[in-house]
């Protein structure tokens, strides 16, 4: 057995070596990437090394470098607010009309700090330990060890500021155990954790606003990145209101625009989540890593109709004591749950697995919802030709704990349940369903949060680097926080201690370029004038990524997928129908431009699927299972960080203005640990 | 169901806008309120008629970006969000009602987007504790008695949807300025700032053009994260004590 090395410099495991080629055709084979910026040394030295390695800028600098920001959640209001305390001219753009309604503000459950309030074994090395395991050794080790270095900070900087967590009878703070870790390290407000840290960064970035470090642009959408001589020098933004499309130079760009769930058009993401800014900046050379990697949370709200536009989500703190079952024969998946008697009823989990029943991890308990519905055996409504909903059943709670009981836990859920689908489940046994929930791929960033496009950096959910394969529940809170509080503002610098650099004019080539490239974009979406709407093409991109490249995926589907999307591309960029002008606030425009890049994304996310013939965390690919159909991860030929760069077609859609999407490079960063060595799951 | 849709449509804020009638047919009584209107949008867009613009976000009622005036009523007949009123509240053949929210101090952008910027500007005069990042102590090093912790969340859950001012007849934003001097004001780090907190967020109140509070109330039977009326009393204490002290 391989020993884990103090010293941090032998690893425990080998670059793996890919045999399989299921892409082969779709992808062209690129250069191996390396992270110039990975540290070295002892593990827990790594990040105050950094610290210290990188440049100063002084103090009466700061004001004269300009540091643009995209999005206000968590990632990038932190990252707003604490460059803006730092002095220096920060410009922060949200498309929303406030940067308060970030969708930061939607998580419930909570955030993870090693604070081991609980003296119960807890530390920063073993919230490291979990969430290298959680992401099922996808992550790199010491951006992780990074995060659990920074996450009792965190907690100190948000208390500090306001945020009402939950507390104790002696004032003290309260801590919960989360998503199935055997430690309590989560801190929580009710169910609303999200939105108070949320509110919390929100009033430091308003603060600053009012001091004049930052300006704030809502109601602003970025189009493009402005790149000059390679490097990330500004953005073309839209003025939502206006329609104006407006440059803005900076020094430094940082994107922290959230999450791509939405390319599935049904998620628990906001309707205005989208990746443009992150694809806009894939396609000036910004690489997009591990793209296929999608958490699908298994208790959400069902699906109740063609016109359903969002999903829900209900805390997953509801397995613990509701059970989940589906009628075992298909004939009663019509019946009222309750006259359906206890040896028709499969409680399928607690059969298949045991031990750990209806608690096992998410990705498990949303494949075998799939797999039940599959068979016909689903309950609800019919959405297209299956019912797609599984029990979730309260009776023998309530007879354990008294209704008074139950609702003393989980009130508010079962009042919003009852609120969006008018039925009672103190009455009648909840529906649930797996929903697209978080994304763990994103652009590639370097330890210090850049991107490959020098003076572009990437925070929060729109970058790769932390959750693997794989997020631990209450972990996405901290990444946000933890990059725009502590890192970023840690590495950012050793960049801008080069600056200010050379002013670019709004009449440089680059800039006018860029600038025409966006009208001319928006000027063809007004031009085609055929017979379709921008939502629906995006339903309709939606299902396929759900039916091929969402909880299942196998080469064959994948491949049906990756056809059917690029006929959908053809068919968009011809036949689309927006109304309304571009110089007034449109919000069809706004959805078209959207779905157009979710439209390449889709593509890319099932090429990177095909590549991945292998099970790990969030993805499961039919083809590599155990002979229990569990995930089987393949370490000797994955172990790395899928990298790809965008290349523009050979043979353009003359449709398209910027060129259409072509053959994508793979670029391989092998994933070597010293701190730790690389096991298999097991959850029988 | 059927139903019969008022809408109120305006092409920009200089525009003049108008009431226009809209007929909608096979609204499922599962649909959230929102997507009744998306529905609609989908069949304006595919007539040739401009869709309708309305906020939207999260669409589970806390990022606090919707908000319709709908028969009247600020988020409709029950206590919740636009996003989370369905259609079963309503019934075939209802005749229905939606406008933007209306106050002087939130103009019009375009059919039911209203401008709320103001709300951000209050918050910018004092709708925070200055702590800089980084030089926060360690978090249990001041208890919070648990009773204020909990008021202080309860207040903190204000999603700034600017319901309180719709229903408001004097368009006064009491409400929300409450909310957030009461958040801050039961936690032990908001204390340093508390007089200067509720003098310079009452002055850019009425600065907006938001109007006075005369007890009314209908903004917290509006509210849908239900604040209640009384952090209007302890925003008239805060101010009536950092007058005392000078302010």
């Amino acid at each position: 057995m391989a020993m884990t090395d103090p010293s941090g410099t032998v690893p425990t495991n080998k670059p793996s070596v890919q045999v399989s080629d299921d892409a082969a055709g779709y992808y062209t084979p690129g250069e191996p990437l390396v992270d110039p910026r990975t540290p070295t040394g002892p593990i827990a030295t790594r990040w105050t090394n950094r610290k210290f390695e990188n440049r100063l800028v002084n103090p009466a600098n700061r004001r004269k470098l300009t540091v643009i920001i995209v999005g206000t959640g968590l990632a990038g209001g932190a990252a707003a607010a604490t460059l803006g305390e730092a002095g220096y001219n920060v410009k922060s753009f949200c498309y929303q009309d406030s940067p308060r309604r970030a969708h930061s503000i939607a998580a419930q459950g909570g955030i993870n700090a090693a604070k081991n309030y609980k003296e119960d074994g807890d530390s920063v090395h073993r919230l490291f330990y979990d969430t290298v395991k959680g992401g099922d050794y996808r992550s790199r080790e010491s951006n992780v060890y990074r995060l659990a270095e920074v996450s009792a900070n965190i907690i100190d900087q948000c208390v500090a500021q306001g945020v009402p967590f939950a507390r104790e009878y002696g004032g003290l703070l309260d801590n919960r155990s989360f998503g199935g870790v055997q430690v309590s390290r989560t801190f929580y407000a009710r169910g609303q954790t999200g939105q108070q840290l949320l509110i919390g960064a929100y009033q430091a970035l308003e603060r600053q606003v009012a001091a004049g470090t930052v300006s704030m642009y809502t109601r602003h959408e970025m189009l493009d990145l402005i790149t000059v001589d390679g490097k990330a020098r500004g953005i073309i933004a839209r003025d939502m209101v206006t329609g104006a499309v407006e440059t803005h130079t900076a020094d430094v760009v940082v994107i922290a625009s959230g999450g791509y769930g939405n390319v599935f058009y049904l998620s628990t993401n906001a309707m205005g989540s989208n990746v443009t800014a992150a694809w806009r900046a894939h396609r000036k050379g910004a690489l997009m890593a591990n793209p296929c990697y999608t958490q699908i949370h298994p208790t959400c709200i069902p699906v109740s109709g063609d016109h359903q536009s969002k999903l829900t989500l209900m805390s997953e703190s509801l397995r613990n004591d509701g059970r989940i079952w589906v009628p075992k024969n298909k004939e009663d998946c019509d019946k009222d749950p309750r006259d359906i008697p206890e040896e028709d009823r499969d409680y399928y989990l607690e059969r298949i697995y045991p031990s750990f029943g209806n608690l096992v991890p998410r990705d498990i308990a949303s494949r075998q919802a799939k797999n039940v519905c599959d068979e016909g055996r689903g309950v609800g409504p019919m959405v297209g030709d299956f019912r797609r909903g599984v029990y979730l059943d309260f009776s023998d709670a309530i007879a354990r704990l008294g209704k008074k009981g139950i609702e003393a836990k989980y009130d508010n859920l079962f009042d919003m349940y009852e609120r969006i689908t008018g039925e009672n489940p103190y009455e009648v046994p909840m529906r649930i369903y797996p929903a697209v929930h978080y994304v763990m791929g994103g652009l590639w960033v370097d330890y210090d949060l850049q991107s490959n496009v020098p003076g572009l950096f990437v925070s929060g959910e729109a970058n790769f680097s932390d959750h693997g394969a794989n997020r631990l529940g209450a972990s996405a809170l901290m990444q946000g926080l933890a990059d725009g509080y502590f890192v970023l503002p840690n590495t950012i610098r050793e960049y801008l201690a080069d600056g200010p650099f050379e002013a670019i004019g709004d009449d440089h080539p680059d800039v006018v370029a860029a600038r025409e490239s966006v009208q001319g974009r928006i000027d063809r979406f007004l031009a085609i004038n055929g017979e379709r709407s921008a939502d629906s093409y995006h339903k309709e991109l939606g299902n396929l990524m759900w039916e091929y490249c969402g909880m299942e995926r196998t080469a064959e589907g994948l491949r049906k997928a990756i056809d059917g999307i690029r006929e959908l591309k053809r068919d968009f960029w011809s036949n689309l129908k927006v109304l309304g002008t571009a110089d007034s606030l449109n919000q069809s425009l706004e959805k078209a431009g959207r779905v157009a890049d979710f439209l390449e994304l889709g593509e890319l996310m099932c090429i990177d699927a095909l590549n991945r013939r292998e099970s790990c965390g969030g993805h499961f690919r039919a083809e590599s299972q155990t002979e229990d159909g569990e995930a089987l991860r393949i370490d000797e030929e994955f172990a790395y960080v899928a990298a790809w760069e965008f290349t523009p077609a050979v043979e353009n859609d003359p449709n398209e203005p910027q060129g259409s999407m072509g053959t994508p490079v793979l670029h391989k960063e092998d994933l070597l640990y010293t701190a730790i060595e690389m096991k298999q799951r097991s959850y029988k | 169901m059927k139903l019969t849709l008022k809408i109120w449509r305006q092409a920009d804020a200089q525009a003049r806008g108008e009431m226009r009638t809209y007929q909608l047919d096979g609204v499922s009584e599962d649909m959230s309120f929102l997507e009744m209107l998306d529905v609609l949008n989908e069949q304006l867009n595919a007539s040739g008629e401009e869709p309708v613009a309305f906020d939207s976000d999260c669409r589970e009622g806390i990022c606090g970006t919707c908000g319709l005036m709908i028969n009247g009523q600020a988020h409709g007949p029950e206590v919740t969000t636009t996003c989370q009123l369905h259609m079963r509240t309503f019934s075939d053949g209802d005749e229905i009602t939606i406008e933007p929210w209306r106050a002087d101090a939130f103009p019009v952008v375009k059919d039911l987007i209203v401008d709320r910027g103001a709300f951000d500007r209050i918050i910018q005069q004092g709708g925070f504790i200055s702590a800089n990042t980084g030089s926060a102590p360690e978090a249990n090093s001041v208890p919070v008695p648990r009773d204020k912790a909990l008021r202080s969340f309860n207040m903190a859950t204000c999603i700034g949807c600017g319901a309180c001012v719709a229903a408001c007849p004097n368009g006064s934003a009491s409400l929300f300025m409450g909310a957030k001097i009461t958040h801050l004001g039961e936690l032990p780090q908001g204390q340093p700032e508390r007089d200067t907190r509720v003098v310079n967020m009452v002055a850019q109140h009425d600065h907006e053009g938001f109007g006075g509070c005369t007890n009314i109330g209908e903004c917290t039977a509006a509210c849908p994260k239900e604040i209640p009326l009384d952090v209007i009393s302890q925003l008239n204490k805060d101010l009536r004590t950092a007058l005392k002290h000078g302010h």
